[in-house]
């Protein structure tokens, strides 16, 4: 498998340090020698690469920002540069990564109690156990204030009921992280697999994140212990803090995705000749989108890398994260379609990564926030009126 | 059991390498650096080692102050410690001076067992492990594909030629020059990462050490190999052009 040679156009590797650039190389070797040989078959299957979580867990790429229970205390670069690599790969792996990480073991990490943090950070970190996160509903998506999974207490216990969809991981999940309305407004619990009440059924016929599971929830008088309410995770301000770091990994991971077809273009345009034995890399229509990606993704790296340096600097604000994730979302989604153009009908193939992107972005640009939503995140942020309540 | 591995930092398989302005040496500009391929095996081996029979691992690069970034990585992939013999001109060396270099580093640590690669991957010698052996008296073992602990010493395979292997035991302290491929190359976690951060790294000078440079053949021009066309008219009757053909075809061009 030829090594991954990276995208940077700009000396842009002079502002990593030499940490961040050894985290780069092992995510890099694992994504060209792990993923990269077998991610067609398990798109084309619709099944996750075998092991894994395992294998992640491993490296350290779980949770990888976290501090303790076996976390590798990353910065944020150095976390947003593995979410870069593992979607370089394939949207669905960093996918895995991004829930386990920033949306199971964070919400348990920031509001969970030792307990709960003793229990289940280490198994989650090491791969031996996998999460998932369960906001949306099927009548609450972008409007997740609107939920109607409701928990209520009897006793010792509380008792879930309703349903969630959309869910990554949500049928091989050993715990879900759940949000439901209480008597005392959104709460967020955790939910282990077997709880009897509680059945995940995995959806079929996606087009999109084959290579990834993405399950519906349902709770029907699930019964689960008071000691599983996750105590600081109090509104939906906790779960938004949830997604504000799954979509600061976003926002890197799709340069990944862009990055992969950018080259695959490139190298394939540099070699394809057409009208007087040339290549078609000589003809300025050619050029001209090479040219787009190249600069598109160049201000996307110095985007992320910059909130990426903020959030170490605790300055990063969620109206900056929807920017990031919104505007990589965007950009790597149209190199997606650039590069598939400039394959011509080889493009189509499954041999070549674009066509494989291109289905997985469609889904990145609308979880984790809509395109739209974000869109009026940036909107209140600079006018200070809320257009989508 | 003390291993000490001697790494070398070179430029990445994968470069695009160009000829600098001088003529004489590629340029770094843009150029990532890795370890020597096959000292990535030889300290493989080295942390197997360990696994397998306790004691430490000490890395040994002689290179520029650049060349931290691939000790780092040696210390997150589990060398306990690094010695850094800092030089920015490893050109300025021959084979012994740079050996001479290392083995006055390698003497203050005793060690049981020192392994390299057989070769670097930029000059490609061969000749740095085989001279630090005979500079540090110790006996050596070249082109090696398996190493075995047994009672009286270290039993290794050596690659000859053809298809065909030795198989020699040696006594310790020894030094052998690993093979690639001998072993599965481990990644570098991120939590080995995290912890090489505060592992030791002491810096030694050639001045210190002892040694200057010097003996290096002077390298007078350094050029990307010229493709061109070449026509030539074999005279003479049938039979003393097919003759001389099949001589061109044999020896020259190595055809048949």
């Amino acid at each position: 498998m030829a090594t991954f040679r990276g995208v940077d156009y700009m000396h842009l590797d002079s502002l990593l340090s030499e940490q961040e650039l050894l985290v780069r190389q092992t995510a890099r070797r694992f994504v060209d020698e792990q993923i990269q040989p077998v991610i067609r078959d398990s798109f084309r299957d619709g099944k996750p690469p075998a092991g894994l979580a395992r294998q992640m867990g491993e490296l350290g790429f779980l949770g990888a920002n976290l501090d303790g229970y076996g976390c590798a205390g990353m910065s944020s670069v150095e976390y947003g540069l593995v979410m870069l690599e593992l979607e370089r790969g394939d949207s669905g792996v960093r996918s895995f990564a991004s829930v386990q990480g920033a949306l199971v073991m964070y919400p348990i990490h920031a509001y969970g109690t030792e307990e709960q943090r003793q229990n289940w950070l280490p198994r989650l970190q090491s791969g031996e156990a996998v999460g998932c996160f369960g906001l949306t509903e099927p009548g609450f998506g972008s409007n997740p204030a609107g939920m109607t999974t409701t928990a209520r207490r009897d006793g010792g216990h509380w008792v879930l009921n309703g349903e969630k969809t959309w869910i990554t991981n949500g049928s091989v999940a050993d715990v879900a992280v759940v949000w439901a309305r209480t008597e005392q407004g959104i709460h967020g619990f955790l939910v282990e697999r077997c709880t009897p009440g509680f059945s995940a059924s995995e959806l079929h016929g996606k087009l999109s994140m084959r290579a990834s599971v993405t399950s519906s929830l349902a709770f029907s008088d699930c019964r689960i212990p008071s000691a599983n309410q996750l105590p600081a995770a109090k509104g939906l301000k906790a779960a938004l803090g949830c997604l504000t770091q799954a979509r600061f990994g976003i926002g890197w991971g799709v340069i990944g995705a862009a990055m992969d077809c950018y080259e695959s273009a490139r190298q394939y345009t540099t070699i394809r000749k057409q009208f007087d034995d040339k290549p078609i890399a000589a003809h300025q229509l050619v050029q001209e989108k090479l040219a787009w990606m190249i600069t598109e993704i160049t201000k996307a790296q110095l985007l992320a890398l910059h909130c990426g340096r903020l959030k170490d600097q605790g300055k990063l604000e969620p109206a900056h994260v929807s920017m990031l994730k919104r505007n990589n979302v965007a950009m790597a989604l149209e190199c997606a379609r650039l590069s598939r153009d400039l394959l011509g009908a080889n493009g189509i193939m499954d041999e070549y990564p674009m066509m494989r992107h291109m289905c997985n972005l469609e889904t990145v640009k609308t979880y984790e926030g809509t395109d739209h939503i974000h869109a009026l995140v940036i909107g209140e942020k600079v006018t200070g009126i809320a257009a989508y309540k | 059991m003390k291993v000490i591995v001697a790494i070398k930092q070179v430029p990445s398989r994968d470069s695009r390498l160009r000829v600098d302005g001088s003529g004489r040496w590629i340029d770094p500009t843009d150029l990532t650096a890795e370890i020597n391929e096959p000292d990535a095996y030889a300290l493989e081996e080295a942390l197997q080692w360990k696994e397998k029979h306790g004691g430490e691992v000490v890395v040994l690069c002689a290179g520029p102050a650049g060349a931290t970034q691939t000790i780092r990585d040696a210390l997150a992939k589990g060398a306990d410690r690094a010695l850094h013999i800092e030089e920015e001109n490893l050109t300025a060396y021959d084979s012994l001076r740079l050996a001479e270099l290392l083995a006055a580093a390698i003497r203050a640590e005793q060690p049981d067992l020192v392994l390299t690669g057989l070769q670097s991957d930029d000059l490609g010698y061969g000749q740095t492990g085989v001279i630090l052996a005979e500079l540090l008296g110790m006996p050596h073992g070249t082109i090696i594909m398996q190493t075995e602990k047994t009672a009286a010493g270290i039993r290794v395979k050596r690659e000859l030629e053809d298809g065909w292997f030795q198989f020699v035991e040696l006594p310790l302290p020894a030094l052998l020059t690993i093979q690639s491929g001998i072993n599965k190359l481990r990644y570098s976690t991120l939590m080995g990462i995290k912890k090489a951060k505060s592992k030791e790294i002491k810096a030694l000078t050639p001045a210190a050490l002892g040694v200057t440079p010097g003996g290096a053949a002077p390298l007078e021009k350094l050029y990307a190999p010229q493709r061109g066309k070449q026509s030539r008219l074999i005279e003479g009757d049938a039979r003393k052009q097919a003759a001389e053909l099949v001589e061109i075809l044999k020896h020259e061009v190595r055809a048949i």
